[in-house]
């Protein structure tokens, strides 16, 4: 499943050509074209290269039980800018959030698509589908969330499963998961589902794997859980910049306290990092600005599964799996975050109160240091 | 003899919502509104730790993002009788301010602007006239007749791919489209600019709150602490930065939001005629300027309109028991004391049943029970929430900024004061207060800094965070003003844990079913009177829908299915 390949039709002139036609019938058909579409004589030049280019990849984007936030989170794409994606390199066909077209005039958009790309498209889903009450719990134009998947997924090169929502349920289908929320690859077992979890995922990976395809003709490869491995791979943890202060054992106590001022480790105060894979600390949110830990909260593990009830957001995970950096998710299977009560990991203290004498031995030349300056 | 059509899904909005109308003679004859996707969070939230309630119900809507877990904090800091530093108010001002102007903004270019711009019209405009046109109204620097053509290039490269994407079977060439093709082109480039924009605004919730959607909130203040020598704190690099990305924000909503705004409303007067429905307007009011319990200090005040009479504003009280009510009779829910029962949300007790007809459908059976939206009444009447009614209730309370901008709108408009109430007053009143809102973000930003250069470097007050401190039992009311309009929260927390949370949202007030007296709430109030030129083009009903920015994630909820009666109200701030 990873690494496929998905089928891109031929250009019209790739069409015309396979058709026996020549070069001059097609620069006709192309002023014809030119004229009907209400264009002048010399934007022909521009309709013919249009046609002669690759058609951008059409994409049916759905939306079920969710907050939109994935999609806003994809319009905060920095690289590439969402306007490009939207006007060079996808053809977005259907999306309930931008689309010009309501009602009727937005359900035939979605059905040309899928019948005249069948087999092609790539079939974006926001959202988590109610199977509660026969599926009553989501309707669109009159067929529940379930219908809707099963149609339109049927005539998908693949699945993009944005979210957690999409990818497990996220916060509808935490206890006791009243309406039946379940995420797609449950429902859909037949096609490459690519899982891109996160409430919401980072907006340039999102625009990150729609442009890995739209570059390299392959989906990304993918880990054991079905998410890319580019964004997925390592732990927050592992990748934090506070990281040193974990292995120094300083900690924030409490929000700010002189401990949270000086920037140093949440694991304390609940930080989910150490069982979260997430590219937060690297790729970073909003074009690079900051990510939760920087701006002093703690991670709380939004792309992992069930996140919602492996324990409370304040509450310090008793133990987690050991700490490589090469521990990756599939040597490492899911780790279940137990509550505790006890005193700070023994790690930390036992193997890093070297460490924390180290540092404030050179927080002590550093303010020696200042002293020199000032006399 | 009326026609049911029926609009299912209304895109560009939040959310997924049916209209079901009556056309009879080119007007709208009678609507529903029908929400029909729900989640149950207030079920999820029963047991769980107050503290983490922000973070469950900031999920409620990421188009109003932050929002929610603002009113969460709000609500369990009123419970646990919690006053947070000043900073933390300023803050979470800042973040409320420039939420406004992406949201507002946004809105207006992505989710509104095609009911009014036609998009393949702007292909046939001059670009040169469309510069020249540009640059009387703006002082914007992107406005070369050279900036003009390429986009149109570009857009009519798109066009002639075949493949129109998002633009696919819009209404284009529809007669209710009036702007000249050069007011096209610029609404088209300034799609494509706005869409750029906003992923820059949101950052100032990166800084404090970590991202966006969904930044980061703490009962007690906020996380994000103040440290000016250090590297990875809020430093004079990160303030900077804020200071910068709201003046940028503030640049873009004068010169480009507000002046297009004006333009294109010039062409559609008659809408100042159209649309307003139901002539009642309320606001719970925000931005605390003397913390958040003393109401008279907000920037946005908070009160009710009846009958558009702005001479007369009354005060709205959340936590008594007869002035806000929800109902249910046709909503997909039961009651245990029957169907026509009206309950405060602190009385709340009911339980999801659907009983439409079994999908796929054609019609629902508008004549009972349509929607997963309850109908939330204030003393009995319908009212509508959001902009139109902040503007209005800030103007009716005579205060000067509100009279500033509507006053100079209205001249430049040369509209009366009564096309306020309709679908171009609401599209416009969004605008005038996302401008009063880039001003005060500054504001706040600036008492920041003073804050700061005068030594408070507090942001969290952390003495009743732990749950050991607190009371056996604790009542809460968090509200604010969401971009849509009035929203809060109510909790009741019992042995450290939540034993009733509800929430009561700006789309719920808005897109809600008729009650049991057969009384409209504003979205189908407003609809009836709307002109439909081609039925199978519904664009009118599109405007005046859109002019509300229905937001329906937000707007289904379900009750405490122990229905928790409560007898007891810590009043505070009283």
């Amino acid at each position: 499943m990873n690494n496929e390949t998905i089928p891109i039709q031929p250009t019209y002139y790739e069409e015309v050509q396979r058709k026996g036609y020549s070069r001059r019938d097609f620069v006709k058909f192309v002023s014809l074209m030119t004229a009907f579409i209400g264009l002048d004589q010399s934007a022909i030049g521009q309709v013919a290269k249009a046609l002669e280019a690759k058609p951008r990849m059409p994409v049916i984007w759905l939306h079920f039980q969710e907050c939109t936030c994935c999609s806003e989170s994809f319009i905060r794409s920095s690289h590439p800018i969402v306007a490009d994606i939207l006007l060079d390199k996808i053809s977005l066909d259907y999306s309930e959030t931008l689309m010009a077209a309501s009602g009727t005039q937005a359900e035939a958009a979605l059905k040309n698509t899928m019948t005249k790309y069948k087999g092609q498209y790539i079939l974006c889903v926001e959202g988590s589908v109610p199977m509660g009450a026969d599926g009553v719990y989501c309707m669109i134009g009159g067929k529940t969330s379930l219908q809707i998947l099963n149609e339109v997924s049927e005539g998908a090169a693949a699945i993009i499963a944005w979210g957690s929502c999409a990818s497990n349920g996220c916060v509808q289908a935490a206890k006791p998961n009243p309406t039946g929320a379940t995420p797609i690859h449950k429902i859909i077992t037949n096609k490459p589902i690519i899982k891109v979890p996160g409430c919401p995922p980072i907006g340039e990976v999102m625009a990150g794997v729609i442009v890995h395809y739209l570059t390299f003709g392959v989906i990304p490869e993918l880990d054991r859980l079905g998410r890319p491995k580019a964004f997925y791979n390592k732990r927050v943890h592992d990748t934090c910049y506070r990281r040193p202060f974990y292995d120094a054992g300083l900690f924030v106590e409490s929000f700010d306290d002189e401990n949270a001022k000086k920037g140093y480790c949440l694991y304390k105060v609940g930080c989910k990092g150490p069982t979260t894979y997430n590219a937060c600390a690297v790729t970073k949110w909003n074009g690079g600005t900051s990510f939760p830990i920087q701006a002093g909260h703690p991670c709380i593990g939004c792309s992992e599964e069930n996140f919602w009830d492996n324990g409370r957001l304040y509450e310090r995970g008793s133990s987690f799996a050991g700490f490589g950096i090469e521990a990756d998710a599939d040597k490492l299977g899911e780790v279940a975050l137990g509550l505790t009560i006890s005193a700070i990991a023994v790690h930390a203290v036992a193997t890093n109160f070297g460490k924390g004498k180290t540092i404030h031995e050179h927080q002590a030349e550093g303010n020696e240091s200042e002293h020199e300056l000032e006399s | 003899m009326s026609k049911r059509i029926v609009v299912d899904p209304i895109t560009r909005i939040e959310g997924h919502l049916r209209i079901e109308a009556d056309i009879e003679n080119g007007k709208i004859k009678d609507a529903y509104s029908s929400g029909t996707m729900v989640r149950l969070l207030e079920e999820i939230l029963q047991g769980r730790d107050p503290r983490d309630a922000w973070a469950f119900v900031g999920r409620v809507c990421g188009v109003c993002t932050s929002i929610h877990s603002l009113t969460s904090v709000r609500c369990v800091e009123d419970a646990l009788d919690i006053t947070i530093p000043p900073n933390a108010e300023l803050v979470r001002n800042i973040m409320f301010c420039t939420q406004y102007m992406h949201d507002h903004v946004v809105h207006f270019y992505h989710l509104h602007a095609m009911d009014w711009v036609d998009v393949v019209n702007a292909l046939k405009a001059d670009p040169k006239k469309t510069s020249e046109l540009a640059q009387s109204i703006s002082h914007w620097p992107k406005s070369s007749a050279g900036y003009f053509s390429d986009i149109q290039t570009r857009i009519k490269k798109f066009v002639a791919s075949g493949q129109l994407g998002i633009f696919s079977n819009g209404y284009w060439g529809h007669k209710a489209y009036k702007l000249p093709a050069e007011v096209n082109l610029i609404g088209l480039a300034h799609y494509l600019e706005a869409l750029e924009w906003q992923k820059e605004i949101v950052k100032v919730h990166a800084i404090f709150g970590g991202k966006n959607p969904h930044p980061n909130y703490l009962v007690g203040g906020m996380a994000c602490a103040i440290n000016l020598d250090d590297v990875s704190m809020i430093n004079a690099e990160r303030l900077a930065y804020v200071g910068q990305l709201l003046q940028d924000g503030k640049d873009f909503i004068e010169q480009v939001y507000i002046p297009d705004l004006m333009t294109i409303a010039s062409f559609y007067k008659d809408w100042g005629a159209i649309g307003g429905g139901l002539g009642n307007y309320m606001v719970y009011g925000d931005l605390p300027t003397n913390g958040y319990r003393d109401t008279s200090a907000y920037k946005f005040p908070g009160g009710a309109i009846l009958n558009k009479d702005l001479s007369k504003i009354y005060d709205v009280d959340l936590r008594k028991d007869d002035e806000v009510q929800e109902f249910i009779s046709h909503s997909w829910y039961e009651y245990t004391g029957g169907n026509d029962d009206g309950l405060h949300p602190w009385k709340g007790e009911s339980k999801v049943k659907y009983s439409g007809p079994k999908p796929p459908f054609d019609h629902l059976d508008t004549d009972h029970k349509y929607s997963y939206l309850k109908t939330p009444r204030w003393k009995g009447n319908a009212m509508e929430v959001g902009p139109l009614a902040r503007i209005l209730v800030g103007y009716g309370r005579g205060r000067p900024e509100f009279k500033e901008v509507v006053d100079k709108a209205l001249k430049d408009l040369d509209v009366p004061i009564t096309a306020l109430f309709s679908t171009l007053g609401r599209t416009a009143a969004r605008g005038l207060e996302t401008g009063l809102t880039a001003q005060w973000g500054l504001d706040f930003f600036n008492k920041l800094l003073a804050n700061i250069k005068a030594g408070d470097t507090r942001m969290a007050e952390m003495s009743k965070f732990d749950p050991a401190t607190w009371p056996k039992s604790a009542f809460g009311v968090g509200h604010t003003e969401a971009p849509r309009g009035a929203l809060a929260h109510w909790i009741n927390i019992q042995d450290q844990k939540i034993a009733n949370y509800q929430l009561v949202v700006p789309t719920t007030w808005n897109a809600s079913p008729r009650d049991s007296k057969g009384g409209l709430s504003a979205y189908e109030a407003a609809l009836i009177g709307t002109p439909v030129a081609d039925e199978s083009q519904p664009l009118e009903i599109l405007r005046t829908i859109h002019s509300f920015d229905p937001c329906m994630a937000c707007a289904v909820h379900l009750y405490d299915e122990n229905g928790n009666t409560i007898n007891r109200v810590s009043v505070l701030g009283d």
